[in-house]
């Protein structure tokens, strides 16, 4: 004991303490991504093994036995399509809004200077630090104080607007990422081999941001899709997917509903597996 | 008399209260090598940009083949640049990137593969038009970059640090390729540089700049023979200067004072044009040492002096030598007549340093420096 800690160099090489370190090493590491792992996707895999469950009343938390009829009929309890149609709906379009203005944004505010750009900074950070519930509440009053039918109503256009609006802040954050270590020159030998403004920012610019565009839309459609806060307060009486699912809720989610959730996992899986697959193919 | 390429009135250039270039007139001829050599920030950068489009100048005029281009954007301007870092788009193939100029101008297909394959070949990157910029060395970017300018046919390139980057190696072989190419499209090239000895070998005229402004724009040899200020001098190699007062002429000689005492020569057209007190120079190269006793030609000037310091280069040697005032001359004596390391004059020994006036040169002298630039050893 005394000589071992005296020195450690003299520890035999196949002392049972070593060989324990040895195993440790090489597995420790396998184990803990395992572990990791499962925590992270067992509730994906229990989503997914429970929409092909068959229970004999409204409640879906006991397995029961395999069946294939709820994916056969996806949109079967009334609402629900429609639900899935509007949160789609209002993903896309409020991804599109914000990816254009945001990048818009972020080139404006990474580029250029000019007034007012200190205090555009700061607002853009103010949606991402408010928590949903106050800023769905505050835009509940807003809404309703200056729009009386016929100029907001609440439904898909306040949806809409509050979407767009948390989304643009995730937008502009991420393009600007992608933009501060953007290689000025580039531009500079686009305009000297004779392209203008407007070509210099297609052919140069945009595709080497394109990564980050993407990036954004991509958190921005999800950030959409799964929003229930600030939705909930906006919505009036149009309903969308989270709300039609916490709607459920109380007598019952319908096995369809995680039908629809493996769907849009399976998709939004996929899609990232494509887009990586291309990005190696064009880069190899 | 060739005709002017590139012709800057009063261009001047400032960045807050910053001048960055200070109202510069020049002409370049077309068809010729020139460079703007000088240290960092000393605004050879920043003219360069303004002659690219890159820069607005604060004031003055700038034209291209007699056209007035000041205030054109770099798309409208018959120039292209060759960037200090490439600046090779790198999301393009080397075939699109070179074709990239020619895309913009509309130029038909056939006709630029066919003037790729051509830009490739004078760049000696055949074959290589589907790799990506990631993928090819320093000095192949480097040559896809002066490709993708030449392929325009402009009437003038411009060229930014463009070896800066590459190794010593590299860069010479370099140097002998961009005056091949500047010789065999005759394009007029405008060259920024900080490195004299790369000046020096590609350049028919330099503008050695400082300040924000030029101090002399000559060829090669004359600036380095006859410098016409002290930090010329000091930029394009070592030079011994010393202050003198001007004391008469002899013959075709103007005779200049030593503080010590000790007469020099210099031909008397050098004396032209100095008004105020003047230094005068020597190159270490042009100095021969003697033994005190040994006999002197009367058409040299003689200076004694006492052995300091001398560092065996191989080549060379290289002497310092102190006259009786305490400043130092350097020497460098090619080891021909005295080879080997015992044959070297030993420090503590006497000489007389003998040079030709001929040899000599004479600046304005500002009074403060012995002795100016660094030996050219990197």
């Amino acid at each position: 004991m005394t000589a071992v800690a005296l020195a450690p160099s003299a520890r035999p090489k196949g002392s049972v303490a070593n060989r324990i370190d040895r195993v440790f090493d090489r597995w420790s590491m396998i184990v803990y991504t395992l572990l990791a792992v499962i925590y992270l996707l067992l509730p994906v895999a229990v989503i997914i093994l429970f929409s092909f469950n068959d229970p004999p009343g409204k409640t879906n938390v006991v397995w029961h036995g395999f069946t294939l009829k709820y994916w056969l009929n996806p949109f079967g309890p009334d609402g629900l399509g429609s639900a899935v149609v509007l949160s789609i709906t209002i993903a896309i379009l409020s991804t599109l809004i914000a990816t254009v203005l945001g990048t818009l944004m972020a080139l404006a505010l990474e580029r250029y200077q000019f007034r007012g750009k200190s205090f555009a900074n700061s607002l853009i950070f103010i949606p991402m630090a408010t928590p949903e519930i106050i800023m769905g509440a505050s835009l509940l009053t807003m809404f309703v104080s200056i729009g009386q039918p016929p100029f907001f109503p609440l439904n898909f256009v306040t949806i809409l607007i509050a979407h767009i609006m948390f989304n643009i802040s995730y937008v502009v954050v991420t393009v600007r990422a992608r933009l501060a270590g953007f290689p000025r020159h580039l531009e500079e030998a686009a305009m000297d081999l004779f392209a203008n403004e407007w070509q210099t920012f297609w052919r140069v610019t945009f595709p080497l941001i394109l990564p980050g565009i993407v990036a954004a839309a991509l958190l921005a459609f999800s950030l959409s899709i799964d929003d229930f806060v600030i939705t909930n307060f906006t919505s009036g009486m149009s309903v969308t997917f989270p709300m039609y699912i916490y709607g459920a809720a109380r007598i019952g989610i319908p096995v369809q509903v995680n039908v629809i959730g493996t769907s849009i996992f399976l998709i939004a899986v996929g899609s990232v597996a494509l887009t990586t697959l291309a990005g190696r193919r064009k880069r190899g | 008399m060739a005709e002017i390429e590139v012709r800057l009135v009063d261009v001047t250039k400032r960045f807050g209260d910053f001048v960055a270039v200070d109202a510069i007139n020049l002409e370049v001829r077309n068809g010729e090598f020139f460079s703007l050599l000088g240290p960092s920030g000393c605004g050879k950068t920043t003219t360069l940009r303004m002659i690219g489009g890159f820069e607005e100048p604060t004031h003055g005029l700038i034209e291209l083949s007699g056209q007035d281009v000041t205030w054109l954007p770099p798309y409208r301007r018959n120039v292209n640049t060759v960037f200090q870092n490439y600046a090779l788009f790198p999301h393009l193939t080397l075939g699109e990137n070179i074709a990239f100029g020619l895309r913009r101008r509309n130029v038909k297909a056939d006709e630029i593969k066919k003037r790729v394959a051509d830009a490739l070949e004078l760049v000696q990157l055949t074959g290589y038009e589907d790799r990506k910029p990631g993928q090819i060395s320093g000095g192949q970017a480097q040559r896809v970059a002066l490709a993708r300018a030449l392929i325009n046919r402009p009437a003038v390139l411009l060229l930014d640090e463009p070896l800066g980057a590459l190794d010593l190696k590299l860069r010479k072989q370099m140097q002998v390729e961009l005056k091949r190419i500047q010789q065999e499209v005759g394009i007029t090239f405008i060259y920024v540089t900080h490195d004299q000895e790369e000046a020096m070998t590609m350049s028919d005229r330099i503008a050695v700049m400082n300040k924000g402004h030029y101090e002399q724009l000559a060829g090669p040899a004359e600036l380095y023979e006859r410098p016409k200020t002290r930090f010329v001098a000091g930029f394009l190699g070592v030079s011994n200067l010393l202050p003198v007062k001007a004391d008469g002429n002899a013959d075709a000689h103007a005779v200049l004072r030593l503080p010590d005492g000790t007469a020099a020569r210099a031909p008397r057209a050098l004396m032209n044009g100095h008004t105020g007190p003047v230094a005068l120079g020597v190159r270490p190269e042009k100095i021969r040492l003697k033994a005190p006793a040994d006999e002197v030609g009367g058409q040299y000037n003689r200076l004694e002096g006492v052995v300091r310091d001398a560092s065996y280069i191989g080549v060379s040697t290289q002497y310092i030598v102190e006259l009786r005032d305490q400043r130092r001359i350097t020497v460098f004596e090619q080891n021909v007549e005295r080879a080997t390391k015992a044959e070297l004059w030993a420090p503590g020994e006497k000489v007389v340093m003998t040079w030709l006036p001929e040899h000599s040169f004479v600046v304005p002298d500002e009074g403060v420096v012995e002795q100016v630039g660094i030996a050219a050893v990197e």
